[in-house]
């Protein structure tokens, strides 16, 4: 059997008394495009952030290549790895925003050239080349002396996804990428998604853009009360729902086939 | 009005009060720097999950906060020896001021890390920066330039409490001033040269504060 890229196996997750995430388990190779859809509150940002451990999870295991995240196992006993283990397993994914959390004292280029000089170590105009590549890509090169106070919220999200690909990840998260931004910004970000997607990019997304999804995705997810309700490909899951649940939400959903 | 303005006893002794000006602000420069190096420390210390960290520096700040700093300044020349803990008198002021400043550049700094969006260390986390990382790289640049002007305000303030050396006979502008003003009698003129060269550093030191968060500044 060939090794998936990303294995998620019996994930479980409690935030206090509420369990988030009551046993979730997916397989993503290289190469899928993967929604996760579902109403909020039903654990898919959670997900999401346990695959780089930015949340801890408290059952089941998370495996990219092979590897375990986050944590080991001693004596039968699950241990926390240590921070810096956690550090560089992170930088096996790359992550995009809801928020896009640019770092607002540096430039679009100095903020894709920070991780790739602090983290990756390599010298500085290595970093810039790929950097401008980058910035290139999502059509923000010419924006690369702006602060992230001076770009609009999509250009802001695009310069955050190059600043994440450009650490060279071997799986992206989206979280919820376009859900602060202005109805007319949306397309713009989408568009660039959709080109990484194209050239095989692997992609875990969290999104509410249902028609995105469909078009975009290899697999969609849907998760309901911390669970994958219903998994399948976007012709399926938009078109043949097979939970009366399912079929509810995409009704209210904005998708129309 | 019998009494006649007359400063060329203060001007015989004008050097005396310059180099006593210039120990204030070397003193004051040591101890802002230590000083924010604990502030910094202990603001983390405060924002941490840890309970004994947060209770350590909690603890710290509430106790120096609320002692009056001439208090703190008389225990640690005159009550620390009993213990053994024996400092010179530039030594012990630069001790006390350095944790006084700590406390209150403490509390400038939590207020800064606090106001932060989480999301910012989690960029950096994101990226493959270990904690420490995304903290230096990341959360203490943004966070200096937010807090700058109230930190401005507290260096001007230290700078001044340098003065309060003057009580254990560190050499700087107040204890020269009062040994000027003992030996000519010219009270007047002596604190009135004084207080001009207080004002004149502080404007000073504002400015050059003003012109760093200026060039700091993160563009709008």
């Amino acid at each position: 059997m060939a090794e998936h890229l990303l294995v998620i196996e019996n994930l479980h997750k409690t935030f206090g008394a509420t369990e988030v995430l009551r046993g979730v388990d997916l397989n993503v190779d290289s190469g899928d495009v993967v929604s996760i859809i579902g109403s909020s509150g039903s654990g898919k940002t959670t997900l999401l952030r346990c695959v780089n451990m930015l949340e801890d999870y408290h059952e089941g295991r998370v495996l990219i290549d092979g590897e375990e995240i986050g944590y080991t196992r001693h004596d039968g006993k699950r241990v926390r790895l240590p921070n810096s283990t956690i550090a560089r397993q992170r930088a096996l994914t790359g992550m995009a925003f809801q928020t896009f959390n640019l770092f607002p004292h540096l430039t679009a280029l100095k903020n894709v050239t920070l991780g790739l000089v602090k983290v990756r170590g390599l010298a500085k105009d290595e970093a810039v080349g790929i950097a401008r590549r980058w910035l290139d890509r999502v059509g923000m090169l010419d924006r690369q002396d702006h602060y992230p106070s001076q770009l609009s919220g999509g250009q802001q999200q695009r310069v955050a996804i190059a600043r994440a690909i450009a650490m060279n990840p071997k799986l992206m998260l989206f979280d919820e990428v376009t859900s602060a931004l202005d109805p007319e910004l949306v397309n713009e970000v989408l568009n660039v998604i959709r080109d990484l997607a194209r050239d095989g990019m692997t992609m875990l997304l969290v999104t509410h853009e249902m028609r995105f999804a469909y078009d975009v995705s290899t697999t969609v997810i849907f998760m309901h009360e911390g669970r994958i309700h219903e998994a399948g490909p976007p012709s399926e899951v938009f078109i043949r729902p097979r939970t009366p649940r399912l079929a509810e939400f995409i009704q209210n959903s904005s998708f129309r086939a | 009005m019998g009494y006649q303005l007359n400063f060329d006893a203060v001007w015989r002794n004008f050097d005396l009060l310059l180099s006593g000006l210039g120990l204030g602000l070397a003193l004051a420069v040591v101890s802002i720097f230590l000083g924010s190096l604990i502030g910094l420390v202990a603001a983390f210390a405060m924002v941490s999950k840890n309970r004994l960290w947060r209770g350590l520096a909690v603890g710290y700040v509430t106790a120096i906060r609320n002692t009056p700093i001439l208090v703190l300044i008389f225990f640690t020349f005159f009550a620390l020896p009993q213990f053994g803990v024996r400092f010179d008198k530039i030594e012990s002021f630069v001790f006390t001021l350095t944790v006084y400043a700590g406390a209150y550049l403490t509390e400038v700094f939590r207020g800064g890390l606090m106001a932060l969006p989480r999301g910012l260390r989690e960029a950096g986390l994101a990226l493959g920066m270990t904690e420490w990382r995304a903290n230096l790289w990341v959360v203490i640049p943004v966070m200096i330039r937010n807090v700058l002007p109230a930190l401005s305000n507290n260096f001007i303030s230290l700078f001044k409490d340098t003065s309060l050396a003057a009580a254990i006979a560190v050499p700087e502008l107040t204890f020269y001033a009062r040994q000027i003003n003992v030996n000519t009698f010219r009270v007047i003129e002596t604190w009135m040269v004084a207080s001009l060269m207080y004002v004149a550093a502080c404007y000073l030191i504002a400015a050059a504060l003003r012109r760093l968060e200026r060039r700091l500044a993160i563009p709008r």
